[in-house]
This record gives C-alpha cells, sequence and structure tokens, in this order.
C-alpha cells in the first residue's frame, strides 16, 4: 500500500474514533431557527417592538452562551445553537399572514415567537395548525384566541388584556373606595374600545351604583387630545381610565397635566409602566399606572429578574419595560417546554412532544410564575400588579403602592369567556 | 366569439399558471394568490383611469366584498367559494350603484376625495362595531368549491386556481370591455366629455357603470383576499390600502390589461423582498423603486414590454 | 352652557392647528395643481427638528422664552430645504407628465422620507413639552385651557392675514395669484412660472413644517406622526375649494367646530366626523365652499 494512502486511512480512522467518541457538543447540534415578528417600524416600534426586540437579542446571546441562571443554564435551546430570523410586525394582516408563511415556508424556522398586534394574532393563529409550525404569541391582548376556538401547535405566553381591566378596577377601588363617577380616554379600535369595555363592566360589577361619565374614543395616532381633555374636566370623573400606549400615551401626559388634569382625581393608565421613565418628572404623582402583569418595577426579585434587568439596562441604556419581559417569558417558555420533553424522549422531541410539554407547563420568569393554565393548557396566566407613581429626587421614577393580584383573581376559570365572566361577578375568582 | 391575440395570450398565460402552480414553492402559490386578488382590484382602477378617473375609495368595495364573504361564512354558514364570491360582488355592485348616483358628478380631484371619504365612513363603521370585532377583525373558515372541501395544502392551491382564473378572466374581460363601445367611450370622455355630450352618449351612465363594474372588480378582489388570509379586518377599507392599488396601477402602467397583473406580483414580491433584507428601511426600498420607475419609464412598467414589442415589430 | 363653551374654544384651537396644517397644502394645489402626499412627511419633519431643537435648547440651558422663536425657525427652514430638493429633484423632471403621476412621485417622496426620518432620529418618540408646559394654563368656564394651546389661535390668525396680505399686496404674491388663475397666460405673459412652482413649493414645504414643528410641544414626536394629517390636510382643503386660502380658513373652521361638537355630545361620532363634513360639503358644493367653478373647455 502506499505511504499516502495508508496515512490518509489512518488520518480518517483516527478522525472516525474521535468523532464516535465526542459528547455532542453545542457546536455541533443542527441549530434551531426561531422566526422573531415585532414592530421594527412605526408607532409601535418604540415602545413595544424594539424593547420586545432587544430583549430577545440579549436572551439569544445569553442562551447560546449559557449564562442564564438555573434552570436555563444549559446552552441553546436542548443544546441546540439559536439562530433568528426577524420580520416587521408593521403592514397590515395580510401582509403578516404572507410573512408568516414566508418565515415558516422559505426560511424554514423551527417555530416563530412573536406578534403583539391583536388582529395579527386572530389573522396567524389558524396558520399555526394549518402549517404544523409551533407558534407562541408573547403580547398580543385579545381573549379571543382561545376563548373562541382551539388550536394545537399555538401557545400564548402573556396573559390576556383581560387582567389589565380586573386589576385596574381592583386597585382603583382599593385606593379610592368612595369613587363615584369614571370616565375613559382610550384609542379608537379593538384594544382601546375592549380595554374600556372591560374596565368599565368591572367597575359596575364591583360597585354598582358607580356613574359613567364621558367616554373618549380618539383615533389611534391622533396626538392632541385637546378637546377631549376639556370633555373630560366638564365630565369631572373621580377616576379616568386609559388604556393609551406609547406616544399618544406620552402626549396625553403632557397635554393632561399641563392642564391640570391630574390633580383631585385618579388617573389610571393600564401600560403606563412603559412610559414612567421617559416621562420622568413630567408624570404627575399618583397616577395609578399598570405593566400588563409583573412585569418592569412589579418584577419579583428574583434571580432571574437580578439577572436579566441589570443585563438589559447596561446594554440599551434604559431599563426593560413590560415588552421585553414578556418576550423572555416566551423564549423561557419553549426552552423549559423543549427540555422537559427531551428529558423524556431520547435524542432531540418532536414537535409533538414539545407540544405535550408545554401544554400546562409551570415555569419561572424574571417576571415570576408563568402558569399555561387556560386555552386546555395553551395559554398563560400570572399575577399583576398596579402602583402608584412618585417621582423621587434621588431614585428618579418609582412605584409605590403596589399590590399585587394572583393570577386566579384577575383571569377568568378555565373554559369561561373573560366577557361573561365579569358580568357574572367573577364567578370562582380566587383572590 | 371573436379572441383577439391579446386575449389568447392571456388565456395560455393562465393555463401556463395554473400547469405550474403544483410545481412552485408555497410561499410563492400564496404570495401570487393575494398579488392577484389585488390585481383584480387594479383592473377596476385602470378602468376608471382610462375614463379620466382616480378612485382613492376601492377600499370600499374590497371591504364589502370581504366582509360580505366573511358574514356569510359565519353567521350564514355558506361555505361555497363561488357563492361567497357571487354574494361579495353583490354586495359591492349594490353599494356602487347606489353610490356612484352621487359620484358620478364629480371629477378630478373631487372624485377621489369624495370616494375616499365614502371608504373612510365605511371603515369608520366597520371600527365602531364590537360585533365584528372592530379592528382585530374575524377569521374566515376555509370554503368549498362546489362540494369539493379541499383542506391544508390543497385548499390553499384550490384557492390559488380560483383566483388565477378570476383574474386572468377578468383581464380577458376588461380587455374586451375596453375595445367595445362602452370602454371606448371612457377614453373619449377623458379627452373631452363635452363632445361626448353633444355626440348624445351619455357621460353620467357611462361613468356609472364604470363604478359599478370596478366596485365589482374589486368586491371579488375583496372575496379571493379574504379566503386566501381567511382573515378579514377594517384594514382592507383604509385609505392607505386604496392609495396603494391606485400606485400600483399607475406602477404597471394603464396601457395593458396584462399590466396590473405584472405590476401586482412585482410589487408584492418587491415589498416581501424588502421586508426580509431591509426590515427597518424597507419602505424607502418600495419609495425608491417607486420613484426609480416613475422617473425613467413614465408609461409604467408595461412601457418595458411596449418598447421591447416595438424594436422586434 | 359651560359645554358650549369648551366646544366653541376647542373648536377654536383645532381650527387654528388644521388652518396652520393645510395652508401649505392648499397653496401649493393651487399653484401648482398638485396634490402633495409627501406633505405628511415634511410635517412630521417639522416635528422631529423642532422636538430635537427643544430638547438641545433646554439641555444647553438657553433661554426660554427665545425657544419658541427658534424651533419655529428650525421648522420653517427645514421644510424651506427639502422642498427646494424636493422640487428641484424629482418634481421639476415631471411637470409635463399626467397629474397623477406626479402626485405618485410625491406619495414614492413621503415612503422614502418616512424611513430617512427614522433613520436619523430613530425609532423612540421624542418629548419637547418644554414650551407647552413653560406658558401654563387659564381658566375659561370652569375649564383649564393650555396658553400654548390658544396661542395657536392667534398664530392661525397672523399666518391667515400675512398670507393674504402677500398674495394680495405684494408683487410677487400678485404675481402668483396670476399663475393661480392661469397659467398659461401667465407664461405668455412673461412671468417665470418654473421659479413660480419652485417658490410655492419651498413656502407650502415650509408651512407644513412650521405645523409640525408648532404641534411638537404638545405631542410625543413618534414615526407615522404624518401619516394621517395627509388626509386631514387634504379633507381640509377640499371642503374649503382647493387653492383658495380663505376656502381653507372657513374649511378648518367647520371641521374643528364639528369635530368638538362631536367630542363633547357624541364621541362615538368623532371617527366619521371630518368625513362626513366634507362629503355633505361636496354634495352641496361639488367644487368646495369657495372653489372657483372651472370654465369646461370645449
Amino acid at each position: 500500500m502506499k505511504m499516502q494512502t495508508l496515512l490518509g486511512l489512518l488520518v480518517a480512522a483516527a478522525l472516525a474514533v474521535t468523532m464516535a467518541g465526542q459528547p455532542a457538543a453545542a457546536q455541533d447540534e443542527k441549530p434551531i431557527r426561531i422566526g422573531i415578528v415585532t414592530f421594527l417600524s412605526g408607532g409601535a416600534a418604540g415602545p413595544f417592538g424594539i424593547p420586545a426586540r432587544n430583549a430577545a437579542e440579549i436572551t439569544v446571546e445569553a442562551l447560546n452562551a449559557g449564562t442564564i441562571p438555573t434552570p436555563y443554564h444549559k446552552k441553546g435551546i436542548g443544546s441546540r445553537p439559536i439562530e433568528t430570523v426577524i420580520i416587521d410586525e408593521a403592514g397590515g394582516t395580510t401582509k403578516q399572514v404572507t410573512e408568516y408563511r414566508n418565515l415558516v415556508q422559505r426560511h424554514q424556522v423551527d417555530l416563530v415567537i412573536g406578534y403583539i398586534s391583536s388582529g395579527d394574532c386572530l389573522a396567524i393563529a389558524p396558520l399555526a395548525d394549518e402549517l404544523k409550525k409551533l407558534t407562541v404569541f408573547f403580547d398580543c391582548g385579545t381573549p379571543r384566541i382561545f376563548e373562541d376556538a382551539k388550536y394545537t401547535y399555538l401557545f400564548r405566553t402573556g396573559p390576556t388584556a383581560t387582567m389589565d381591566s380586573v386589576g385596574a378596577a381592583l386597585y382603583v377601588l382599593h385606593r379610592n373606595p368612595k369613587v363615584a363617577t369614571v370616565a375613559g380616554i382610550n384609542q379608537n379600535y379593538a384594544w382601546g374600545q375592549d380595554s374600556w369595555t372591560d374596565f368599565r363592566a368591572s367597575m359596575t360589577v364591583l360597585k354598582p351604583e358607580i356613574k359613567v361619565g364621558t367616554e373618549q374614543f380618539p383615533k389611534l395616532y391622533a396626538g392632541a387630545y385637546s378637546s377631549e381633555i376639556s370633555a373630560l374636566q366638564v365630565a369631572n370623573a373621580d377616576v379616568i381610565h386609559s388604556s393609551f400606549w406609547g406616544g399618544d400615551m406620552e402626549a396625553f401626559v403632557l397635554q393632561g397635566a399641563a392642564r391640570g388634569l391630574f390633580a383631585n382625581r385618579a388617573v389610571v393608565l393600564t401600560t403606563g409602566e412603559t412610559g414612567m421613565f421617559r416621562l420622568g418628572r413630567q408624570m404627575p404623582d399618583g397616577t395609578i399606572l399598570g405593566g400588563r402583569g409583573p412585569h418592569g418595577v412589579f418584577a419579583p426579585d428574583n434571580a432571574l429578574n437580578k439577572w436579566f434587568r441589570p443585563l438589559y439596562e447596561q446594554r440599551y441604556q434604559t431599563p426593560p419595560t413590560y415588552p421585553s419581559y414578556k418576550m423572555v417569558v416566551a423564549f423561557l417558555g419553549v426552552k423549559a417546554a423543549y427540555e422537559k420533553a427531551m428529558a423524556g424522549a431520547a435524542g432531540h422531541p418532536t414537535d409533538e412532544q414539545v407540544i405535550a410539554a408545554f401544554s400546562g407547563l409551570e415555569y419561572d420568569s424574571p417576571s415570576g410564575k408563568v402558569s399555561m393554565v387556560l386555552g386546555e393548557g395553551h395559554q398563560a396566566i400570572q399575577e399583576t400588579a398596579y402602583g402608584v407613581f412618585k417621582y423621587d429626587a434621588e431614585k428618579g421614577a418609582t412605584i409605590t403602592e403596589i399590590v399585587r393580584y394572583p393570577a386566579e383573581c384577575v383571569n377568568p376559570p378555565n373554559g369561561v369567556k373573560s366577557e361573561e365572566w365579569i358580568k357574572g361577578g367573577f364567578k370562582g375568582a380566587k383572590c | 366569439m371573436a379572441f383577439d391575440r391579446t386575449s389568447l395570450l392571456l388565456l395560455g398565460a393562465l393555463i401556463a399558471t395554473l400547469v405550474a402552480g403544483p410545481f412552485l414553492p408555497a410561499w410563492f402559490t400564496f404570495l401570487a394568490t393575494v398579488a392577484l386578488s389585488k390585481a383584480l382590484v387594479v383592473l377596476g382602477v385602470m378602468l376608471l383611469m382610462r375614463a379620466g378617473l382616480v378612485s382613492f375609495g376601492q377600499g370600499l368595495y374590497y371591504g364589502i366584498g370581504a366582509y360580505g364573504a366573511g358574514l356569510a361564512a359565519n353567521m350564514l354558514g355558506i361555505r361555497d367559494a363561488f357563492l361567497l364570491l357571487a354574494l361579495g360582488v353583490a354586495a359591492s355592485a349594490v353599494v356602487a350603484a347606489i353610490v356612484s348616483v352621487l359620484l358620478a358628478r364629480y371629477r378630478d380631484i373631487f372624485f377621489a376625495m369624495l370616494s375616499l371619504a365614502f371608504s373612510m365612513i365605511f371603515y369608520g363603521l366597520l371600527v365602531r362595531s364590537a360585533a365584528l370585532g372592530s379592528t382585530d377583525g374575524f377569521n374566515l373558515p376555509p370554503a368549498n368549491f362546489a362540494g369539493w372541501s379541499p383542506v391544508g395544502a390543497t385548499g390553499r392551491s384550490a384557492v390559488f386556481m380560483l383566483t388565477a382564473v378570476l383574474a386572468f378572466l377578468a383581464a380577458i374581460g376588461a380587455h374586451r370591455y375596453l375595445k367595445s363601445t362602452l370602454g371606448m367611450i371612457g377614453e373619449a370622455i377623458r379627452t373631452n366629455e363635452i363632445r361626448v355630450e353633444y355626440l348624445g352618449a351619455s357621460v353620467r351612465r357611462a361613468i356609472q357603470i364604470k363604478v359599478v363594474l370596478a366596485a365589482a372588480l374589486a368586491g371579488a378582489g375583496g372575496v379571493l383576499t379574504a379566503l386566501a388570509a381567511s382573515h378579514i379586518d377594517p384594514g382592507l377599507a383604509y385609505w392607505t390600502t386604496s392609495g396603494e392599488f391606485v400606485f400600483v396601477a399607475l406602477l404597471s402602467g394603464t396601457a395593458h390589461v396584462a399590466a396590473p397583473l405584472i405590476g401586482c406580483m412585482l410589487f408584492e414580491l418587491i415589498r416581501t423582498f424588502a421586508v426580509q433584507y431591509a426590515p427597518y428601511t424597507w419602505q424607502m426600498v418600495v419609495g425608491a423603486s417607486m420613484l426609480a420607475v416613475i422617473m425613467f419609464l413614465p408609461g409604467g412598467l408595461w412601457s418595458l414590454v411596449r418598447m421591447r414589442l416595438r424594436r422586434t415589430a | 352652557m359651560q359645554q358650549l363653551i369648551a366646544i366653541l374654544v376647542d373648536g377654536t384651537v383645532y381650527f387654528s392647528w388644521l388652518f396652520i396644517v393645510s395652508l401649505g397644502l392648499t397653496l401649493i394645489y393651487g399653484v401648482m395643481n398638485i396634490l402633495n402626499i409627501a406633505h405628511g412627511s415634511l410635517f412630521a419633519l417639522g416635528a422631529y427638528m423642532a422636538a430635537w431643537v427643544i430638547g438641545a435648547w433646554f439641555a444647553g440651558g438657553l433661554p426660554p422664552a427665545a425657544s419658541f422663536l427658534a424651533f419655529a425657525v428650525a421648522g420653517v427652514a427645514v421644510g424651506a430645504v427639502l422642498g427646494l430638493v424636493i422640487e428641484r429633484g424629482v418634481l421639476t423632471r415631471m411637470y409635463g407628465s399626467d397629474p397623477i403621476v406626479i402626485i405618485l412621485a410625491t406619495y414614492a417622496v413621503f415612503l422614502i422620507l418616512e424611513d430617512v426620518i427614522t433613520l436619523v432620529w430613530g425609532l423612540d418618540p421624542y418629548l419637547a413639552y418644554q414650551p407647552y408646559a413653560l406658558l401654563g394654563r387659564v381658566q375659561l368656564a370652569g375649564i383649564s385651557f393650555s396658553i400654548y394651546d390658544l396661542g395657536l389661535v392667534v398664530t392661525a390668525l397672523v399666518l391667515a392675514a400675512a398670507s393674504w396680505y402677500a398674495l394680495n399686496r405684494t408683487r410677487q404674491g400678485k404675481l402668483l395669484l396670476v399663475v393661480i388663475h392661469d397659467r398659461e397666460v401667465s407664461a405668455a405673459m412673461g412671468i417665470n412660472v418654473r421659479l413660480k412652482f419652485t417658490m410655492t413649493f419651498m413656502i407650502g414645504a415650509a408651512l407644513g413644517a412650521l405645523g409640525g414643528a408648532l404641534s411638537a410641544p404638545g405631542i410625543s414626536v413618534v414615526p407615522g406622526v404624518g401619516v394621517d394629517i395627509i388626509v386631514l390636510a387634504f379633507a381640509v382643503t377640499v371642503v374649503g375649494g382647493l387653492g383658495s386660502i380663505p376656502g381653507a380658513l372657513v374649511g378648518a373652521l367647520i371641521v374643528g367646530l364639528c369635530r368638538a361638537a362631536a367630542v363633547h355630545l357624541m364621541p362615538e361620532a368623532e371617527l366619521f366626523v371630518i368625513y362626513s363634513v366634507m362629503a355633505l360639503v361636496l354634495a352641496v358644493r361639488p367644487q368646495g365652499l369657495f372653489g372657483r367653478a372651472i370654465a369646461r373647455k370645449i
């Protein structure tokens, strides 16, 4: 045998032996490709889409490096390194349906995490089962997803918007038990309309003698609210409810505060947490703020939050707000489900096994416990919290008088529709 | 029936599309379904443009078609795609017949703004309606095709084929219409409508018919988009949607009925690749492409084909 | 009674804002027959520029009183510059084309500017509240109104007076009126119509940007802030009659009062108000309130 051939054979044999003997290292694993869909342009990008994308970025980095505290310390997802494809959620539902299909069929992602807009969520939901692709909604609020239909491949790790309104009502009555009239100013689209409807219904159930003053519904992105603020002053309600977000919320706070709307009454901003650091001193003390769950300043002081918050703040020069937390919650849920399925399987689990593990899962996150309890185990519930804004001379924007409401107190029980649950007096709520 | 060269070409293209369909990647045929359903609307815009009218409110009929089909499917349990199409088209046509009585009195920018106003009033009604899901809209169950109930990928192919057939047939129909007397009157109206009146034709009636035709096409497009996306929401009636139809019509060129079909397809392709490769600046990419076409191809993209044909002729 | 006063004041505030925003658009349409869709981006540009200037101004500790002039001038400047760029760069090549093609060009410019704005200023909302908060509030019939908003009313009236004077009493203005009336004859008479176009577009763009600059202190400046302005400005312009400044004034007043009334009395109708007013006015007077009936050419 020629010398070269012998050497070649020896090298090949050596390689074969080493390869066979190697434990499956993360860099040899087939990467897991995750499609991420969130707002990268338009008015929703600044307050929601970009914080969510930032959180996705640092979470993927940390996951691939294995630097997240237990039980998420394993590298990647089941040792598979994560690669991402990010798509802008702007452009309308028909466009999003097209892009979702592109993600699944052209980019061949293994799963999709995303969607802030309820309209997009509703449109995408049936596609997950049609294309048999594991999909995780992380933020959209409409309860209709799992209340109107059943899905196999779809999960939502963010609680519905119902708990925002119910929590707001509970907190308002806790802090202002003598409230006689409420008024509302919400954006004129499904989110604003549903938030107000739920809040008003909750208040009416909890205190039937409540009167409703004016119900304002300016256009989304209107930005200028001089007439609406006048109308609110005329109505002179004790409590003003608003589910405004982003630029609209900031504009409303600035204009309202400048005209003294916030004095002598309680204003509830259900997504106020996202603006508290930006508005800082401009947010009047005493404004009631929510964060759509135990996120941001409402997050518990657990190991995961101790990892996440400083890391985000250091990288992006601003504390993480609730969209960031909800994105991490989604990623950790996927990881927890995948690795739970892996424990019971040989090698990497199939989608069906991951789904089985994800259903009914309970896991930990920087915002506390997440329980996939509703929607046949596909819809998460979490506790919620509300508090009062106070600008501290040293610490800056802070939240005080935080009250937490357990998940079963502000979310309907399994199988009951949110609207009926509220109207029926919150039967089955455990507070 | 006399089939001229264009009709035969379009027929041929349709057959080629249907044959190629199963071999094309699924994401592409879906894109094509959406593009072709929009092409139907753009055909209607083109019909009106040939008469010198620009409608910034085709979203009204697009939305009526989609919501008509959606409501019929969800509330009346109608699943047959052909029946839904008929309902959507009929609803759009009826509304157009009523609206056109007022609309036909206006020209130029006033026609455009009034049509926009109507579509936005409809949009407002949809947003106010909690029963219809407001801006979230609602989903459409899978459709049947005269008794056949395909699901999954086959269902998507069926919708694709239906859309392709309708788009090409509509193009052939539009071509024949534009060559007919009624169609030619449009050109005359655009040039000098007083002379048309003096010559004995009713300008108002001609415009009304065109508005109704464009509405029917838009309604059909709406139903097909709804069938493709399986979701309906008020965004279909918003003014930016109507604007998109006008802009694609201009970009494609109004010289030939095939132009909207090609133009819509190109526009969807540009947009989806822009979103992928420039996720933060895709609007700019689309705008720059449009500007390039406008400045260098004032006749729209179709003028490229025309120049080619002229050279070989 | 309180509500009536509120409606009147709110309507007037909204009207002034609408007028300032629509003035540029109606001017451009009147002279050049172009419906400038990029008007929305010019508004946004003015808003971002003003927000940025205000932020820098107050961070630098400069005298607050002068900030008003500073951000207004900044808005006007950026509008004029962009107006020049757009007119010379894009529109000038297209004057012979179909008007609808020119509109398409302005739409393309709008798309491009939207992303350019995002590239320059990013996606985060900008807050520039200082001038708004600085002026404080005043009580009228038991309701607090912002003095800044009331100041907008004064600004609108000053602008209206200034534009009337400029158009009717200055030579350049009168020449513009001539061009509005009949472009062909003006050119035949030796007026440099092309130069007038450039001037008009620059002024119209500057006014649009000024509208954005003046709006900035009360709002949070976000991407997309200019989009709905387009339809609003168009609607007011059409209601008033295209190319007519008194028309824009009256159109804005009607829309402003109707919207204020809706907000106070029937908030759910707010979304429809502007379109219903437009449809009603057009149904009764097809060329808009002050629009010239255009002679049909045989």
